[in-house]
């Protein structure tokens, strides 16, 4: 395919800066549209202040808080630009200011984000949004966090002279099943409603009465309910809209904010684990224009409480009896050593990393082992949610872990245990019994090697159980469905005795093959993308906060 | 002597004149309409051809004809910007939504003769080729969407709308949609939002020009009445007849909505510019004067929103001073002497007016009639209402003046979206500016009275609120 042709540059001063931006760049939707203000200012590092812009949305421009005033060239009778006595263009500044977000930059255009008349202009969008805001940050649950808040720290008066009764709304609004908005705290930047209607497609919002008295509400008779509607949370600049999961749980300003990635499907939407003493409180989405853009679903926000579950796996067991990890696992690299080749069988989890799961190759490899993970489905969306709900199916195919189809080798495997062919079984984080390897099944093995994180039928009748950890508690990388290969790093520690399942894999397969050199998850992710044709040229500190697309 | 000129409204008050379609024809009516649509193609002088589209909008440009509806913008020049090249349909839409304060002039052409309007209309598709046309009438008049539908009705049937339009091979339909009651549905792109069946929040310029992106995305033109009225009777008399009428820059004529202290109140058609402001107050033909013992006390000039007029005021147009009864009634002499014909509404205020009541009656209306979509209006229109009847019912403060000075400084100057900050914010500053005594006076004599009752500086709500 050819290249596009390459888009033309703009000169453009920005408070007295001058620089280079392109004539066209990506609009919400990613359609290339002339260049506006707020862009250009953006690439020459310069902050303009915003309520209702949002890169990913249509333009509102009903904040009026990035007002600039600006300048263009000054044209002759015939058309040509007039000159100052030193050559420079002669500048007419504009009478009327303009909103960044929606004006588009021409050649030669000054911006002016930092005069006193910009100053007064932000200062008066402000003192306006907070005369009906109610002021109660100490209660309120977007503090840290709120736009609101932070502009008043630069634009705002230390008193208001507001004399007037306010203006009350509806309180503690239950817009859907699983947020909550507060009517007198919304500014009406109109950002969810914009986001719900014009990303999600679900028309579920609107403004209702008029003037001051205008009053987000979802239309009559309908209930917000989505499956991206905690979106709207992120991108409330201010504490109208609040997560029913997440309010009043933890002051954001403690969280630890860690990169990761979710694991509720095989998209692998970016995410932020927010955390607090070694517990999740919330999943955010992180951007990543190739994956998820600024936004993940609810189902993947809100899959995250069974991480900090009571009855987790926190003990190295041998036949019901703890013991060390030492011990263990030298007892199992001992049997798999010994094992004859065709005797053993891997069922690992398309949850796994891709670095598990390459362990688990070697380890299969070496004992001439069947091996599958065990598919995962649900119903999808055309945004984000993806019918495979394992995050890295896609891994344990391009790693040979399994086949396109997963879960083909299932039957055969169940066939070779009941005829006594197969003796030794490795199941990493699934039950097996639900996928026709039941407990009679499992009963005929000679050794059954289980690690998971909570309790199964399956972790019941393992002769070794091994406790894992989740994604939140190591690190490591999945291939999302398309061939995106991103790490997520450690949020929390592990609870008990668990380790990450690279952690102890690589000891075994150290154990059984002498194979060494990836004592680090930097290290063994090199040594993997060296390994796996489709990994091949990638490195850990390569793949960055946002992946890397391998072919698939 | 002073006296009206009846162009548009010239059957119109005539005895036995109706509104249906059988007295209008009687009357001439739809001759225009003829015309145009047998004009022929026509070489210019310069060699190139004209289309009969071309030639109307031309007149049109050469009539001078600015628009009726509040802005004054060049009609010719408007329809100038329409993209013809979009491959779009072009619609045009006749704004019905006659709101401001003061204004009744649209009104006597709905009720009183429709089929000009609908000629006019007619003829400004032709010319524009546009097929689908509609009439955005105000819901509070009910009446005049009957009476409208029901002469389309009767036009339809003579083959003035509909497909072939007297044999001509021309096909246009004309809607009429009703606005549910919101003066913002007069802004030309909250109109369209609401005709879209949304609701009416302006639209944000740039990108969306009418002309470019209006109705559906597609190109449009919003036209006033009595503009398109007006277009009808280019036609019949020409271009550069037409822009004899009036003054230079300042043509035609106008009806303007006389409201207010004087003796006789009621709409009346002058020539643009060919009458003074104090003629249109004092004379016989007009307003006939002030009630007996009264005296001037302000004139806002141009419907609620535009900027009032102090009796007495002095302004300097072109370097000559001139008193504000001699300001000739037109568009430019007015922006010049800070104000605007508006809507061409004269509301007259005498001695018996309180300054401080009338423009809290005015800020309530903007307070109730802001979108409310951005912030500065939203927050600003309702504030200054607050404050006002606060002030207008005993509550009031020395400082109130300023204060309100302070909040209206803040909205207008193309801080909002559409016109509305400007609307809703020049009239208190024009009116604290120009009589800053009184509200000054007003909120010293509430301060005192409280101080008296309960020797305390103020209120003990407003500190209660004060805390918030």
């Amino acid at each position: 395919m050819p290249a596009p042709p390459p888009i033309e540059k703009i000169r453009v001063k920005v408070d007295g800066r001058e620089l280079e931006v392109p004539r066209l760049m990506a609009d919400w939707s990613g359609r290339l549209m002339p260049t506006t203000m707020i862009q250009a200012c953006e690439l020459a590092k310069v902050d303009v202040p915003h309520y209702c812009y949002h890169p990913k949305l249509p333009i509102a421009g009903n904040c009026r808080m990035c007002l600039v005033e600006f300048g263009t060239p000054a044209l002759g009778p015939d058309r040509k630009p007039i000159l100052n006595p030193d050559g420079t263009a002669k500048i007419v500044k504009s009478p009327r200011p303009a909103i960044a977000c929606a004006t588009p930059v021409s050649p030669g255009m000054e911006i002016y984000t930092n005069t006193p008349g910009v100053k007064q202009m932000r200062e008066g969008v402000l003192e306006f949004l907070l005369i009906n805001h109610p002021l109660d940050c100490p209660i309120c649950d977007q503090a840290g966090e709120c736009k609101l808040q932070e502009y008043s720290a630069d634009y705002g008066q230390s008193a208001s002279r507001f004399v007037e009764p306010k203006v009350h709304k509806p309180k503690a609004v239950d817009l859907g099943p699983r947020l909550v908005l507060d009517d007198e705290r919304c500014i009406l930047c109109t950002r969810c409603i914009r986001f719900t209607k014009d990303i999600v497609g679900d028309d579920a919002l609107g403004i209702v009465n008029r003037g001051s008295y205008n009053t987000l509400t979802a239309y009559p008779g309908r209930v917000f309910d989505n499956n991206y509607t905690l979106n709207t949370v992120d991108i409330c600049p201010v504490g109208a809209l609040t997560s029913k999961d997440f309010r009043f749980q933890m002051r954001v300003w403690f969280l630890k904010e860690t990169k990761s990635v979710c694991t509720s499907c095989a998209t692998g939407c970016n995410i932020i684990i927010g955390s607090r003493a070694e517990k999740i409180y919330r999943y955010t989405p992180r951007e990543n224009a190739a994956v998820n853009g600024p936004w993940m679903c609810d189902y993947g926000r809100l899959n995250y409480r069974w991480i900090g579950r009571v009855d987790r796996l926190e003990d190295v067991l041998v036949r019901g009896r703890t013991t060390t990890w030492t011990a263990a696992l030298n007892d199992i690299a001992d049997g798999l050593k010994k094992a004859p080749p065709g005797s053993v069988a891997v069922i690992a989890s398309a949850r796994q990393t891709n670095e598990e799961l390459w362990l688990l190759k070697k380890l299969a490899d070496r004992c001439g082992a069947l091996t599958d993970v065990i598919g995962r489905f649900g119903d999808g969306d055309k945004l984000l949610l993806n019918t495979d709900r394992n995050p890295n199916k896609t891994g344990a195919r391009l790693i040979g872990i399994c086949q396109t189809s997963a879960g083909i080798k299932l039957m055969p495997i169940a066939e070779l245990i009941r005829a006594g062919k197969i003796k030794t079984l490795l199941v990493f984080g699934e039950d097996v019994t639900k996928h026709g390897i039941g407990v009679d099944l499992l009963g005929k093995l000679d050794t059954l090697i289980v690690s998971d994180i909570l309790p199964n039928e399956t972790t019941k009748q393992a002769h070794y159980l091994l406790p894992g950890c989740t994604h939140a508690e190591k690190r490591g990388t999945f291939t999302n469905t398309k061939g995106r290969v991103q790490k997520f790093m450690q949020a929390v520690e592990p609870p008990g005795e668990a380790r990450p399942e690279w952690d102890f894999l690589h000891d075994v397969v150290y154990n059984v093959t002498g194979q060494d050199g990836f004592l680090t998850i930097e290290g063994l992710f090199n040594e993997m993308a060296k390994d796996v044709p489709a990994f091949n040229g990638l490195t850990w500190a390569g793949l960055g906060d946002t992946g890397v697309t391998v072919k698939i | 002597m002073p006296q009206e000129y009846k162009l548009i409204l010239r059957q119109t008050d005539e005895p036995g004149y109706t509104p249906d379609l059988e007295c209008y024809l009687r009357h001439g009516g739809y001759e225009s309409l003829k015309k145009a649509l047998a004009l022929q193609p026509r070489t210019l002088p310069d060699g190139k051809s004209q289309t009969p589209q071309q030639f109307i909008r031309q007149e049109v440009m050469t009539s001078g004809l600015r628009g009726r509806g509040g802005a004054g913008f060049s009609c010719g020049l408007k329809w100038s910007f329409v993209d013809r090249k979009s491959g779009k349909p072009i619609y045009l839409i006749c704004n019905a939504d006659e709101s401001e304060p003061g204004t009744f002039k649209d009104r006597q052409i709905i009720y009183k003769d429709p089929h000009q309007l609908i000629e006019g209309m007619i003829i400004s598709c032709f010319a524009n080729d546009v097929h689908l046309a509609y009439i955005y009438i105000r819901g509070e008049m009910p009446d005049g969407a009957k009476l409208l539908n029901r002469c389309l009705q009767e036009a339809r049937a003579k083959h003035f709308l509909g497909k072939n339009i007297l044999g001509s091979g021309y096909d246009l339909e004309i809607y009429v949609h009703r606005g549910a009651g919101a003066y913002i549905c007069g802004e030309e792109t909250g109109l369209i939002e609401s005709l879209e069946g949304k609701r009416p929040y302006p639209r944000i310029k740039p990108p969306y020009f009418p002309a470019v992106l209006g109705l559906w995305m597609c190109p449009t033109i919003v036209n006033n009445v009595e503009t398109l009225c007006n277009v009808k009777h280019i036609v019949a008399m020409g271009g550069a007849e037409f822009a004899k009428l009036g003054t230079p820059n300042n043509t035609g004529t106008r009806i303007v909505s006389l409201s207010g202290h004087v003796k006789k109140p009621g709409y009346y058609e002058i020539e643009v510019g060919r009458v003074t402001i104090g003629e249109l107050i004092h004379d016989p033909a007009f307003g006939g004067g002030l009630r007996p013992g009264r005296s001037l006390k302000a004139v806002i000039p141009g419907g609620s929103s535009a900027k009032v007029f102090k009796a007495g005021e002095k302004f300097n147009l072109k370097g000559k001073e001139v008193a504000m009864l001699d300001l000739p009634y037109d568009f430019d002499s007015l922006i010049q002497a800070g104000s605007m014909s508006g809507s061409s509404a004269i509301i007259v205020l005498d001695d018996s007016t309180d300054i401080v009541e009338a423009l809290a009656n005015i800020a309530e209306f903007y307070a109730h009639e802001s979108c409310g979509q951005c912030t500065p209006c939203r927050e600003g229109s309702l504030w200054m209402s607050k404050a006002l009847h606060r002030l207008s019912h005993g509550e009031g403060r020395a400082q109130d003046a300023d204060y309100l000075l302070k909040i209206a400084d803040n909205i207008p100057g193309g801080r909002t979206i559409c016109a509305f900050g400007e609307a809703c914010a020049w009239p208190v500053q024009s009116f604290v500016a120009k009589f800053k005594d009184e509200f000054v006076a007003k909120g010293a004599a509430d301060e005192a009275r409280r101080a008296k009752e309960h020797s305390l500086p103020a209120a003990p709500r407003l500190l209660a609120a004060a805390q918030h």
